[in-house]
């Protein structure tokens, strides 16, 4: 479970966060959404702690995240940013590999070349796999690093727009991974979204936010109403329902 | 297939190493070969701190045209020189136990470079403005040393005035064992460190989120390249763009930035550089030019080359 406690964050002077509360349960997908600048990927990389605590507590499994040593951290929670940087003249596969470094420092035993193996074949990188990163598409890049966060074998998976530069295709195979690792694995995904039809379909729970602050918290099916929609991006939308699962019409 | 062309390197460098103690051997062997393989053992230990320090360095900062010279480290440590020579005078300074100086100025290089780096690698300054500062770093701690240089008395003047080039004719053999010390300690832990520092080149965040304790492995890392940069620095003098070639060449060759095969690459490289340039001045060329000057002049063609083809990172 993660938790978090009365989190607040500033940056110099502007607040990013006030007082943020919540409790994502082990197990499932939860889609993070709201609009530019609601302070999602903040609150994220605070959970991986990539930014020092200012104000609140986090812990995941009851290790805080602010004293608990990285290095075992490393073992629970794979986190996948925006814009990982990507060093040159490395080769996919190394890439990924790099996932396993939190349990073996660097040393790749066999079972650590079949979990990379696994990843690589999970989001079709194998004919990749000896290409140079450099040389790579955007969206074949983003596979690469979010099959790198894989490979990491974490309970805790969180992942920051991992959709960006996806074409249709692989953000549906990313977002069917996901559900399959929660489902079969017991696996946490926390996901920030910009898709909402994404979150509607994929997540078992959705968390909006907006100016730093949780404004909705449920289950799609409660939260995708044009009322609630409408608090959080300030426009009307329609939902309709076809086949059992809720479609946010947005366009006009 | 990169430990085959790692392998070749090795071989071009003994090449070299060979070609260096046998050429032209006249006279006294013993006392000849005994000269020589001093200087041999000063021109590998610069390759290695060199070659180690740039990578590391290229590393942490995450980008390919910084080199701890670039950032002006080298001007830093020869400020502290100048600064010696002010306070002791030139007789006071060549008195001082070349030792005890040189441990005191390694202190003092990863002290003072740990606290002006480090506050902009925490603050993820970009590369732009971390250039920028290091130019202006370098310029700032040369002034002052020539500030220095205008107010000591001219005999002193000349005393520090031979320690700010960079000259591979004339190495400092009386710090050698010190310095061998010293760069062995750092290659084992650059070795030791391989691994680490292929997640450190992914950029804080993503080696955050695989484990590595950030500021720490940074610190220590930036305290090692200050040592080096000493170390390279006292030996032969100041030499801006070397690491860079070597780097860049290393990188090429090998075709991997993994720091398993770049660091020995980038050691092997230099040393082939060094050993066998001057090797070629020396006996090719009857010493009509220097090897500083030729190496800072291809080493400054790469910089501007890397610098066009944009690979800023």
């Amino acid at each position: 479970m993660i938790q978090v406690e009365n989190v607040s964050l500033k940056h110099r002077s502007t607040p990013i966060l006030h007082d943020i509360s919540l409790e994502i349960p082990k197990g499932g997908i939860t889609a993070l959404i709201g609009p530019n600048g609601a302070g999602k990927s903040s609150l994220l990389s605070l959970i991986a702690r990539l930014q020092p605590l200012q104000v609140g507590k986090i812990s995941i499994e009851g290790f805080p995240v602010d004293t608990t040593p990285n290095r075992d951290l490393a073992k629970i929670i794979a986190i996948l940013r925006q814009d990982s940087i990507v060093t040159s003249r490395l080769r996919v596969r190394e890439l990924v590999g790099f996932g396993r470094f939190p349990h073996g420092r660097g040393r790749l035993t066999a079972e650590d070349q079949a979990i990379i193996d696994q990843s690589l074949q999970q989001f079709d990188l194998t004919d990749l796999a000896d290409r140079f990163i450099e040389t790579l598409s955007g969206g074949q890049r983003q596979r690469a690093l979010v099959a790198m966060a894989f490979a990491q074998g974490t309970d805790y998976l969180l992942l920051d727009e991992p959709l960006n530069n996806l074409d249709m295709y692989f953000a549906r195979e990313l977002m069917r991974s996901l559900r399959k690792i929660a489902d079969g694995k017991g696996k946490t995904v926390v996901i920030v979204l910009h898709d909402i039809n994404q979150a509607g379909f994929y997540a078992d729970r959705i968390v909006a936010m907006k100016t730093g602050r949780v404004v909705a918290d449920g289950a799609p099916s409660e939260l995708l109403t044009p009322e609630t929609l409408h608090a959080i991006f300030g426009f009307e939308m329609r939902v309709e329902t076809i086949d059992g699962i809720p479609m946010v019409v947005h366009l006009r | 297939m990169r430990d085959r062309r790692l392998l070749c390197l090795g071989a071009a460098a003994l090449v070299c190493i060979a070609a260096y103690m046998s050429i032209g051997l006249r006279g006294n062997l013993g006392f000849v070969l005994t000269l020589r393989a001093t200087k041999l053992a000063a021109l590998i230990q610069v390759s290695v701190s060199i070659a180690i320090s740039t990578v590391i360095f290229q590393t942490v900062t995450n980008n390919r045209i910084l080199t701890p010279a670039i950032m002006g480290l080298d001007a830093l440590y020869l400020f502290g020189q100048m600064l010696l020579v002010f306070l002791f005078g030139g007789v006071g300074y060549a008195a001082l136990d070349p030792q005890i100086k040189f441990g005191g100025e390694v202190l003092l290089l990863m002290g003072l470079a740990t606290s002006l780096l480090l506050p902009m690698l925490r603050h993820r300054t970009d590369m732009g403005l971390m250039l920028l500062a290091g130019v202006i770093f370098g310029v700032f701690f040369r002034s002052l040393q020539s500030l220095l240089a205008r107010l000591v008395d001219p005999n002193d003047f000349a005393v520090a005035q031979s320690m700010s080039f960079a000259n591979f004719n004339n190495v400092r053999t009386d710090l050698l064992i010190f310095a061998t010390i010293l760069t062995a300690i750092a290659a084992v832990i650059a070795w030791r460190a391989r691994h680490v520092l292929d997640i450190v080149a992914l950029g804080a965040d993503s080696a955050i989120g695989l484990g590595v304790t950030w500021t720490r492995t940074v610190t220590g890392l930036l305290l090692l390249v200050s040592a080096l940069v000493a170390v390279s620095t006292a030996l032969v003098g100041p030499i801006a763009f070397f690491g860079l070639l070597v780097v860049a060449a290393a990188e090429r060759i090998v075709d991997s930035r993994r720091h398993a095969i770049l660091v020995p690459a980038a050691a092997l490289t230099a040393v082939i550089i060094l050993v066998g340039g001057q090797t070629l001045f020396q006996h090719g060329l009857g010493n009509s030019s220097t090897l500083g000057v030729v190496i800072e002049f291809a080493g400054g063609l790469a910089f501007l080359i890397l610098l066009f083809l944009g690979s800023r990172r």
